[in-house]
């Protein structure tokens, strides 16, 4: 038996995430803010936990450090989880599904003039009896579905996108917004609780002093911890303040920042259940999506196998599908004004990584980039 | 729903059978991928997974309308069993919550059980249903949740010519 190495999904899919443990942690592609915040948000717990918890413990307390340590670990939880998990991408549609959109975009779009610049790829659709554009994604080849966005920093499409947060490291979605959210929260207590028992300690040793006549300055770590939760106080509040009232609304700071919502003249948010709690519930309380990318799946490399049933098998992804291809999205980027200049392809460019078995008698026909829209070939014409 | 007719006659009798295929197995190993048919998704109702039941063109000559509708109306029903919001998903939430999201070490989500049903039922209907009639259909989490792709197969033995023909040719493999 042949021993090979096992390629897994996550080191084929396209896009700019770092990926870690094998595929199990995915971040952002700049990672340096947030190693700031790591390094930010365990000093001061550091300091704090060496320096004013055994005075207050001894003089006001022992549950004082006990609940520090208890926020401590939820804040770190809510951080690593919000960093490290995938926040909903969209995987990019594979060659056959960006062939059939392009022919629907041809057939609703008629024939254009040569030399014409062909109508911008919107499709409207009815979402609660509002009209709300969807819009093409020229990177993923997909039309994204509502309140999705294209995140340029990761280069992915994410579903529900609120933003990309450099302080976590990775774009914020729908499946980790209520860990951001939650991270936010609770370091806004673990600041103003720090915070507040810095204030009681220095004022607790002055007034000892005071009585005693002692002479002491106040240590260092205890000002330089009020100054770190000083300016912390006012973002991280400031921020968990702003994301609460968008749920309440049931907004993403994308659409906020755009003004999808707002103006008289604009559509009213077909999202928003009119209600306040109902909106929290939605965002906070809804299930746990799951992730749709497959980073551990198993790439299927064997390409002259014979019996795919085996091949299938190995996969970790129960797939019906004898013909299952975990292509590399490889289908030629069609230029036009949104497209860099540097992706303007040759013909059947990309690394077509097909792991198709043989069965396929005819692949993804190249495509011409001068093109308005690629020529696809069929077997089969009804 | 009827299962998968056994013998070579019992399938040849069935109205949009004309290809012979036994099973999924023999699906992959005597027919050629013709075309692949995508079903969107229907977002009339916000962004909950649904998708629309609308009857493509394409397969207007091999499966029966209601077959097609059922399979799509099942799925919608379960992706929103799944993202149903009420009392079970609060307790999940709340639960993990407070485990700071541990315990989803050792217990499954709702979602992912549903999707596991979800995951048996297309085997199930690809094996009784679609599979006869040329069709496969693919699981709707390996294209993002995004679209059901249904992939047409042909006969190798039908000399290339399109899928619409009429002829019964059961060539014996």
């Amino acid at each position: 038996m042949i021993t090979r190495k096992v390629t897994r999904k996550w080191e084929k899919l396209p896009g700019k995430n770092t990926f870690c443990c094998d595929g199990r942690v995915m971040m952002g592609r700049q990672k340096g803010v947030f190693y700031l915040t790591l390094f930010l948000i365990v000093g001061t717990c550091s300091l704090f936990f060496a320096f004013e918890c055994p005075y207050l413990a001894v003089h006001l307390s022992p549950a004082i450090p006990v609940f520090a340590v208890l926020l401590f670990v939820f804040v770190m939880a809510m951080l690593l989880r919000t960093s490290f998990s995938d926040p909903g991408v969209l995987p990019r549609a594979l060659p056959e599904e960006a062939n059939f959109i392009e022919m629907e975009i041809e057939a609703a779009n008629g024939n254009v003039m040569a030399g014409q610049r062909p109508p911008p790829r919107i499709k409207n659709v009815q979402i609660n009896n509002q009209i709300v554009k969807l819009k093409y994604c020229y990177t993923c080849k997909i039309f994204r579905p509502p309140r999705a966005s294209h995140c340029s920093i990761c280069d992915n499409c994410v579903d529900r996108f609120d933003h990309h947060c450099p302080w976590v490291g990775n774009c914020v979605g729908k499946r980790n917004y209520r860990y951001f959210y939650l991270f936010t929260l609770s370091l806004s207590l673990l600041t103003i609780y720090i915070f507040a028992f810095n204030i009681v300690h220095v004022v607790l040793r002055e007034y000892r002093n005071i009585f005693e006549h002692v002479v002491s300055l106040t240590p260092h770590c205890t000002v330089l911890e009020v100054l770190v939760c000083f300016f912390t106080l006012w973002s991280v509040v400031g921020l968990t303040g702003f994301h609460t009232y968008l749920i309440s609304l049931n907004q993403t700071t994308n659409e906020d920042i755009k003004g999808s919502w707002s103006g008289k003249n604009r559509v009213q948010n077909p999202y928003s259940h009119k209600s306040i709690i109902k909106n929290c519930c939605e965002v906070l309380c809804s299930p746990t999506y799951p992730s749709v990318l497959d980073r551990r799946g198993v790439m299927l490399e064997d390409l002259s196998s014979p019996t795919p049933s085996d091949a299938s098998a190995a996969s970790t992804h129960q797939s019906s599908n004898p013909v299952s291809q975990t292509t590399k999205s490889s289908a030629p980027l069609i230029p036009n004004e949104h497209t860099p200049d540097e992706a303007k392809p040759g013909i059947g460019s990309g690394t077509q990584k097909s792991t198709s078995s043989p069965k396929e008698e005819k692949p993804p026909s190249p495509t011409s980039p001068n093109a308005v829209a690629p020529a696809v070939i069929k077997e089969s014409s009804h | 729903m009827s299962s998968a007719p056994r013998t070579a006659t019992e399938r040849t009798k069935l109205p949009y059978c004309h290809e012979s295929f036994h099973n999924l197995q023999e699906l992959r190993h005597s027919a050629s991928l013709a075309n692949k048919v995508f079903i969107q998704r229907d977002y009339t109702d916000g962004t909950v997974c649904k998708f629309q039941t609308k009857f493509p063109s394409e397969l207007d000559s091999r499966i029966e309308r209601t077959l097609f509708e059922d399979t799509v109306k099942m799925l919608n029903n379960y992706y929103a069993e799944a993202e149903k919001i009420g009392g079970q998903s609060y307790i999940e939430g709340c639960l993990a919550c407070l485990t700071v999201y541990l315990v989803f070490l050792c217990i499954e989500t709702r979602y992912d059980k549903v999707l596991k049903k979800i995951s048996r039922y297309i085997q199930e209907q690809n094996e009784k249903v679609y599979a006869p009639r040329g069709l496969l259909i693919t699981d709707p989490i390996e294209r993002g949740m995004r679209v059901i792709e249904i992939s047409v197969y042909e006969d190798r033995g039908s000399s290339g010519s399109s899928s619409g023909s009429s002829t019964t040719s059961s060539s014996g493999r």
